[in-house]
This record gives structure tokens, sequence and C-alpha cells, in this order.
């Protein structure tokens, strides 16, 4: 059974389209079927950072509007076979975007795909709505810092009410991916540590990605970061993130504190 | 072409006795329809399809309201199947099928009233949330006491006629007697709030600084907020 997972935060620049590249990317190695959609209409940006930009033809609008197949619009990773993209338009309107059309592509990708890896625009507007609306589990991702907490907790009170998993009266699975981490401005107090962010958002922490000029590096060679060095700091947090989507139980690792802190975060569950 | 000449059996004819209601109008009419309404008021299902034979002695031939008796009774939803103790026969009564013979009186027959509906279940004085009140959100519950089994995020509101208990962290608004109730209280097991109020009157972060973090509850005395620890 295909599950749809969409990656959302309520402020942009966060990082959730290098997350959503990287968690397709981690999921399809360890032989997943996926596909990473981009519903972020207007802009651009998972095309890029899947370094597929160049091999873009026909968009996500173009099948909405019934000028091309589903199968034309969808690009193989030429490293990964099991995974594929489905770009967003930079050109139409993010008018172009129906809620009959989104539901039609959702349904059929499901069918084709074991993950569906939604990249939401950022905030509370249709375009975030949309992406959200059908899907089965919500990463949401969050800087430690205050405003991207708050923003995020409005998301959170927007997926327990607003997606068809809701009005249905079920819940949606939620996990909380903390991105761009510096344990020691974390430690300085110029960050939000973990466990508020934790405490705050009362949802299950999914991981936790430190700050790394390697995603950068990473983004700007087109290669999601688990790829381009499985080895570095986030890769590694990045697929332990995959793995614990996929129902495995790894051990949580905190950037550079220390082992009992770690024991404790990963004790906890809650909401 | 001939002719083909069926076999009917003989025509079937029985007897059999129904019991039907006989209603005796009173003079005036008008006053009496007004008291049919009040007893089909108090027994709506009595009437419902029950045959009923109207019986017309005590009325005068000339009661201007005869004509239209009929009518009204239909329009209450009475089947009239004949009438008795016409003995001119009017136009109306004829045109309800005539009169009825044979009629055998079986005395007076209480019409039961119907059982009164069941009282509805009482509205629910309080309510429960166990799920973190997120920002943005807003929570009313004018009819009483709001209890929060989980966080208020900084953005939130909850809002209660009556108390308000937040077993986790108040980080938001908590705004508590709404509809002008002075005994309300404000519990909450760590104090992180932007605004609480009760009854119309507020207390900003500010004012509570030195309850920050603490659990607390607050309650009206005069016109002031007053915020004590709890352990």
């Amino acid at each position: 059974m295909a599950k749809v997972l969409v990656v959302t935060s309520g402020k942009g620049g966060v990082g959730k389209t290098t997350s959503t590249a990287a968690l397709g990317a981690a999921l399809a190695q360890s032989g997943q079927k996926v596909v990473v959609v981009d519903f972020d209409v207007g802009l651009r940006n998972l095309d890029i950072v899947m370094g597929a930009e160049r091999r873009v033809v026909f968009d996500m609008i173009n099948v909405i509007q019934g000028e091309a197949k589903l199968s034309q619009a969808l690009i193989r990773d030429k490293r990964i076979e099991s995974l594929s993209i489905l770009p967003a338009s930079q050109t139409r309107d993010k008018d172009a975007l129906t809620s009959e059309g989104v539901e039609k592509i959702i349904a059929e990708l499901r069918t084709m795909f074991d993950w569906v890896i939604c990249d939401s625009p950022a905030g509370i507007e249709r375009g975030a709505s949309l992406a959200m609306h059908h899907a089965d589990v919500a990463v949401i991702v969050t800087n430690p810092e205050v405003s991207s907490v708050r923003d995020s907790d409005r998301i959170i009170g927007l997926l327990d009410s607003k997606t068809d998993k809701a009005e249905k009266g079920e819940r949606i699975e939620k996990h909380l991916l903390l991105t761009r981490y510096d344990p020691v401005r974390a430690a300085r107090g110029d960050m939000l540590k973990t466990e508020d962010v934790l405490e705050i958002l009362s949802i299950p922490l999914l991981g936790i990605i430190p700050e790394s000029p390697e995603v950068l590096r990473a983004s700007n060679l087109g290669t999601p970061v688990v790829l381009s060095n499985p080895d570095a700091a986030p890769s590694r947090a990045y697929l332990d993130a995959a793995r614990r989507l996929m129902g495995e139980e790894v051990p949580m690792t905190v950037p550079g504190e220390k082992r009992s802190l770690m024991t404790k975060l990963f004790g906890r569950r809650v909401a | 072409m001939t002719n083909v000449s069926r076999i009917r059996p003989n025509l079937r004819v029985r007897g059999r006795s129904f019991m039907a209601f006989v209603l005796s109008p009173d003079a005036p009419l008008r006053d009496w329809l007004g008291e049919l309404d009040a007893q089909i008021e108090r027994s709506a299902t009595f009437f419902a399809g029950r045959p009923i034979v109207v019986d017309l002695s005590s009325i005068p031939q000339n009661d201007p309201d005869l004509s239209t008796l009929f009518d009204e009774l239909r329009n209450r939803g009475i089947r009239v199947i004949g009438a008795e103790g016409a003995d001119g026969l009017t136009p109306a009564v004829q045109a309800v099928g005539g009169p009825l013979i044979g009629g055998r009186p079986l005395g007076l027959y209480e019409v039961p009233d119907d059982p009164p509906d069941a009282p509805p279940p009482p509205e629910p004085t309080s309510m429960t949330l166990d799920q973190p009140v997120r920002s943005g959100q807003t929570i009313l519950f004018p009819q009483g006491d709001l209890t929060v089994n989980g966080s208020v995020a900084s953005g939130a509101e909850i809002m209660a006629g009556g108390s308000i208990h937040v077993y986790g962290v108040l980080r938001g608004r908590a705004i508590a007697g709404v509809t002008g109730n002075q005994q309300a209280r404000i519990f909450c097991r760590k104090l992180e709030a932007e605004l609480i109020s009760i009854d119309g009157l507020y207390m900003t972060a500010e004012d509570m600084e030195t309850f920050r973090g603490r659990s607390i509850q607050a309650r009206l005395e005069g016109s002031s907020i007053i915020i004590t620890e709890i352990s």
C-alpha cells in the first residue's frame, strides 16, 4: 500500500526541499519505489536539487490540464532507478493547481509507487493545503528558532483539521524533522534546544539534521546530500530518518550532545 | 368473433364490524373546534387514520358553520366516514356520504393523551481537550469549564464561560468567565501565558513575571486578578 508523505513547514527556507530530496533518495536507495512531487507551483526548486532541471519537458500543471500524460511528466532519476520526480510548473499561475486535478494525480501515483513524497510550499496558503490534503504521513520541518517553531505549530493544527484524514475523523501520522541544528550555538543558548522544540510541538521526533556546508554544496551540485556524500553527518541523519519512516527502530543521535540525552530523547514519544 | 364466457365465482359477502368513534360537536361549532384542537394538541396520534362518525343531533340545522364543519375536520386530519343524527340532511352531510345506519352505542371513550417527550439530556457543562491547542487556534466554550490535557501554544486562545484548567504549559491566552462569571478561575501547571483574563479583567505577561514557569491559580478578588502559586 502506497504511503503519501507531505514535507511541510510554516516558515520558508527551513529546508523542506532539501529534506524531500534527501528522504526520497534515502528511501529509494533501500529499494522502495519513490516519487517526489513538487507542489510549489510558480516557483520550482525540487528539480534543481535533484539535478533534473534540464530534463523537465512536461510538469504537473500540464498533466492537470490534460496536455500530457502522467507518465510523460515523470522524470526517472539517473542515479537511482526506483526514484522519480514530478516537477512543478514555473511559468503557470499557482491557481492552475486544482483540487480535482491533485486528487487524480495522487490517486494515480499511489498505484505506481510505494512512497509519494510531496514537497509543500511554505505557509498556510492553498498550495500548502492541497499538498497536505491527501497525505497519510506528514514530516514537519522546523529550525531551532522561535518563529519557525510557532509557525510549525500552526501547520500541525491544520494537519489535524484540514486534511482528508482529519475530515474523516482519523489522525494523520506526524513527525518532526529538526534541520540546521548547531550544537555549539544551542549550547550557548542562541538556539532553541531540541527538548524545548519537542516540548512545544509535542509530536514524535524523526531526526535532527546538523547544520553543515555539505548540504549547501549538495544542493548546488544538484544531488541529494545522501548521494553526494553519504558519510557526512547530515546524510547519516537523513538515512536514519528514512529508516525510522519505514518503521525501524533507530537510536536518535543528537549532534554534539551526550549519550544520556540521546536515549532520553528517543524514549520520548508524545502526542 | 366468438364470445368467450368466463365462469365467475359467487360474490362473497361477509359481515365485519369496525369500531368507529363518534364525535358529537356542540353548538357553537367554532368554540367546539377550538376544544378539538386542544385535544389534538395533547394526543396527536389518536385521530390519525381512525374512522370517525359525526353525531350532529345537538347542532341546530341553521348553524352557519355547519356547511364547513366537515372541511374543518378533514383539515385536522380526521377521517369522517359518515354522519348521524342529521334529520333534515344538509348538502354538507350528503357530501360525506349520507347518514350511517345500524350503529350501536358503546359508551364514552376517554381519549388518551400522548406520553410526554423525554426531556432532552442536559447540556454538558464542561469540555475536555486531549490534544494540545495549536498556534492560531481558538477554542471557545461558553457553557462552562474548559480543561486542556496538554499545552496551549503561543498564539492560541482558549475561552470559557467558567474556569480554565491547563495541565500542560499555558503559553497562549486564557480567558475565563467570558459570559460574566466572576467566580471563574484559571489553573495551569506551568504559566508562560501571553495574557490571562477573568470576567473582562486582564493581566499581561509583564504583570505575571514573578509567577513565570510556576503552577498557579488565578481568581478575581474585587476588581483585581489575584495569582497564587499551587504546589
